[in-house]
Order: C-alpha cells, then structure tokens, then sequence
C-alpha cells in the first residue's frame, strides 16, 4: 500500500509510520536510548528529532520558549495553513486563557458523575457478545466506550460516534502522508460543529458544545473559529486515544491471564494496575516545532524542525522506572508521562482513567478468564495514537 | 518538653498541572479545586497514620509539586509555619 523504504538505521532515518515501530516500537527505543538517544530524520519536512529518553521528552515538554505547539502532528509534508484547536496547538500566553474554560468540565467531580452511565455502557457492550464466547475487544468493545461518552457530552446522537472514528482516522493515521485528508477530516467537523452551533442558537444546554459557546474570556465569547477549534479538539483527543489504552489494556491481560487472574480476584489492586498499563503502553504521541534554536541533550535543533515527542517512549526508560519493561500491576511509585507534562497535561485525564477503570472492571467483572484467538492477528494503528485495532478473543 | 515535630504536606501550585495523581491516592491530604488542581486539605498537616499516604502521592506526582517537610510545632501554643 505504500511505496516508502524501509528503514535501514533507526538513529539516522526513523520513521514511526514504519511496520517494524508499528508492529513492536519497544525494542527499537531500547536501542536508540542506548546508542543515540536523540534519533533524526529526514523522511519529514524540514526534519524530525525523536527523543527516546524520559529526561530529554521532559525538558521539551517544559520548554515553551524553544518549542512550540502549534504543529502538534509530525507529518510527512507540513500541513499549511495552521489549523488551530486550542489550547493543544497553543503557546504561552494564549494556552492559558484557552484552557482554562475547558477544566471545570473535566475536573474529578464532573467525571465522577458520567461513572454509573459509563458502567451502564459497558454492560450493555457486554450484553452483546458475553453468549458467543468470543469478540473483537477492540471494534465490540473498546472503541465504543469513549466513542459515545463524548458524544453524550456533545449532547449529539451516539450513533455519530462512527463519523467521529472516520475523522480522527483521516486526521490522526491516513493524514501522516496524506494532507488531503487531513484537511477534508477538519472541514467536515467545523461543517458538522457550525451546524450543531446554528441548530442550538442561544438556548441554555448542559451538553458541551453549550457550555463552550457560553464561555466568556475577559466578557467576551469565543471567537467562532476557536470555539469550532476547540469542540473538534474535544471529539479527536478523547476517542482513539482512550480506545487504545483500553483495547491495550485488554490485550495485555489476554495475554498474561496470571495478571487478569490477580486482578479479578483483588480488585483493589485497580488503583496501581491502571497507571502501570497507561504507563507501559501509553497510547498518545505528541509534537513539538522547534521555533528557537536549542541544543538539548547534546543534539542542536534548529527553527522548523519537528520533535517527536514519545510519551510512550519515556515511559519504557529504565533511567526513570525500575524494570521498565516489565508490566508490573502493583507498582507503588509511578511517575509516568502518559498524560503529557507542563502545560499541556492532557485536560481529559480524569475522564480517560475513570473509562479504563470502568471498562477493564466491567470486563473482568463478566470474563474473568479470555485468551488471544491467534496473537499473530493483532493489529496496530499507526502513527499518533497506538493501540490495537484488531482484537479477537474468546473466552469458556 | 521541647517542640514536637509534624509532618506537612504542600502543593506548588505554579507546578501542579492537575494530573490528580495525589486526590486519588490520598483523598484524606489532598482534594482538587473547581479547575482540577490540587490543594491540601487541613492545612496541610499530616496526621502519623497518613504519613504513608503522604509519601505515596509525592511518589507519584509527575510534576514533583508535592514537598513534604517535618516542622516543629511548639507545645499547645499553636505553633504554625516557621
């Protein structure tokens, strides 16, 4: 399907659209820790950095002045012109008046009041394949968990959460080499958000797109092309990313039913077992633009250039986390990075741990016992956000 | 008899990003605000039987906003920060 070339050394010529990173991305940033901890690249325009270790994607992440946000994406060729969805493609001083409007709705109280219907969800998912024996944990299961909670929020129909995966995989996947895509993916939300917008007018609401049309900063409303900026933000951050960590979550205790056994027979052990899968495989990939010229590490970068920025990988960097490849359901101390750092901390962190928690409780609760139908079969998205995309198991 | 020593807890909020980590894992010492950053409850005072508490949500912090420190609180005479 794509006439690009393997890659031959990972230091000099990476590229995490590549099968090898997509079907096993770990042993690879082993090596590139060890050898050459900030990796290069070309295959990207004006060039792209990957840092693999935690102190390195650290330094970034708090460093506004030399890295900017408002590329978020490393794609092939740029995406022009720069198509805003604040506050994640923000920068110092604009991030702030971007977010916050957005974090009452996302704070641990608002959150702990969508946790009996996401319960609900999750049965009723269940319900639907518990007397096969077997399903796709990913496309059964995983995906339409956040799918829907985030179109309750929206206060849209949850049958629209297919649209939603279509344009997330346009923008997020297809749209790392293809900009058309990105670009039919983003006009199809703002055309899908206007019109919710139109439809609504000024009446009082309690769903999101509500609430964000009734923010005022400093007295004013949001500008139309910040507040449909930000509502597509809402629907792409809070979907494949969650489906990811769940659908890895699930392929994990899958395949290690001595965790899943421990699990269902001590569910207080919930607590650590939840920051150790978003930790092992944190789902999300962000970028960075440099716009100064910096050395970090040892390594200058010059203005243009894009940087990587693996959560994933500084998760896995034994420097930071004892046996760092080793899933460990009862790790005490877990400084992990899955959420991002700085600034940008992901504003939906609460809402994606209580779905995890929720899902993988519910899960257990039903199919306690389920194995892998054939390993081999497990696919992978690609790019930004990984987890599985296809998940067979079965189960008694 | 010579001051007695507490434990305390504070948030740097100019650090806290609002992870949660520490609302979770010590929802006696600590509780989020309306924009979902940590603040100590209590004042911050850590009472011996959460002192564990106390040092698991600094663990787990991945900002570090959390510090902990031992302060002298002399007599019954309400003592307060030094």
């Amino acid at each position: 399907m794509s006439a690009r070339a393997p890659v031959q050394d990972w230091a000099t010529d990476f590229d995490h659209t590549d099968p090898a990173w997509n079907d096993d991305p770990y042993p690879l940033w082993d090596d590139l820790r060890k050898r050459c901890p900030i990796a290069h690249s070309e295959r990207f325009e004006d060039g792209a950095f990957f840092p693999s270790r935690y102190a390195d994607v650290r330094e970034i992440a708090y460093d506004t002045e030399h890295f900017s946000s408002r590329r978020v994406i490393v794609r092939k060729k740029k995406f022009n012109p720069l198509m805003p969805s604040p506050p994640i493609t923000s920068d110092p001083p604009g991030h702030r008046p971007a977010r916050m409007p957005l974090l009452p709705a996302f704070n641990p109280k608002a959150i702990e009041r969508l946790t009996p219907g996401t319960r609900a969800l999750c049965n009723r998912l269940i319900d639907g394949f518990i007397e096969k024996g077997a399903c796709d944990a990913a496309t059964d299961y995983a995906q339409h968990i956040p799918t829907r909670v985030i179109a309750n929020m929206l206060g849209m129909d949850e049958e629209d959460g297919e649209r939603y995966r279509r344009w997330i995989k346009m923008a997020l996947e297809e749209g790392i080499h293809d900009n058309a895509k990105v670009m039919q993916s983003l006009k199809e939300m703002t055309v899908y958000f206007e019109e919710e917008l139109a439809k609504r007018g000024s009446r009082p609401g309690d769903d999101l797109i509500s609430f964000m049309r009734d923010q005022r900063v400093d007295g004013q409303p949001l500008a139309p092309e910040k507040l449909v900026g930000t509502l597509r933000l809402l629907l792409i951050a809070g979907i494949d990313t969650t489906w990811s960590a769940i659908g890895a979550s699930l392929w994990h205790l899958a395949s290690h039913p001595e965790d899943a056994a421990r699990l269902a027979a001590n569910p207080s052990l919930m607590d650590t077992a939840v920051e150790e899968f978003l930790r092992a495989y944190a789902p999300v990939t962000m970028a960075r633009e440099v716009v100064k010229e910096v050395t970090i590490n040892g390594c200058p970068m010059r203005p243009g250039a894009m940087v990587l920025l693996s959560f994933p990988a500084a998760n896995r960097d034994p420097e930071m986390f004892p046996d760092a490849d080793k899933v460990l359901i009862d790790r005490k101390e877990n400084r992990h990075a899955a959420f991002g750092l700085g600034i940008h901390r992901c504003i939906g962190s609460n809402l994606a741990r209580m779905e995890l928690r929720v899902s993988i409780e519910e899960w257990l609760k039903r199919v306690p016992e389920f194995r892998l139908e054939d390993p081999a079969k497990v696919t992978w998205s690609e790019g930004t956000v990984r987890g599985p995309r296809t998940l067979r198991v079965n189960w008694a | 008899m010579g001051a007695s020593k507490v434990l305390r807890v504070r948030v740097e909020s100019e650090r806290c990003q609002g992870h949660n980590r520490c609302c979770a894992l010590a929802p006696e010492l600590f509780e989020a605000d309306e924009l979902g950053n940590a603040k100590v409850k209590a004042g911050g005072m850590v009472a011996p039987a959460l002192e564990a508490k106390a040092k698991l949500a600094l663990a787990n912090c991945p900002e570090h906003a959390i510090r902990l420190s031992q302060e002298s609180v002399a007599g019954t005479s309400g003592g307060g920060d030094q």
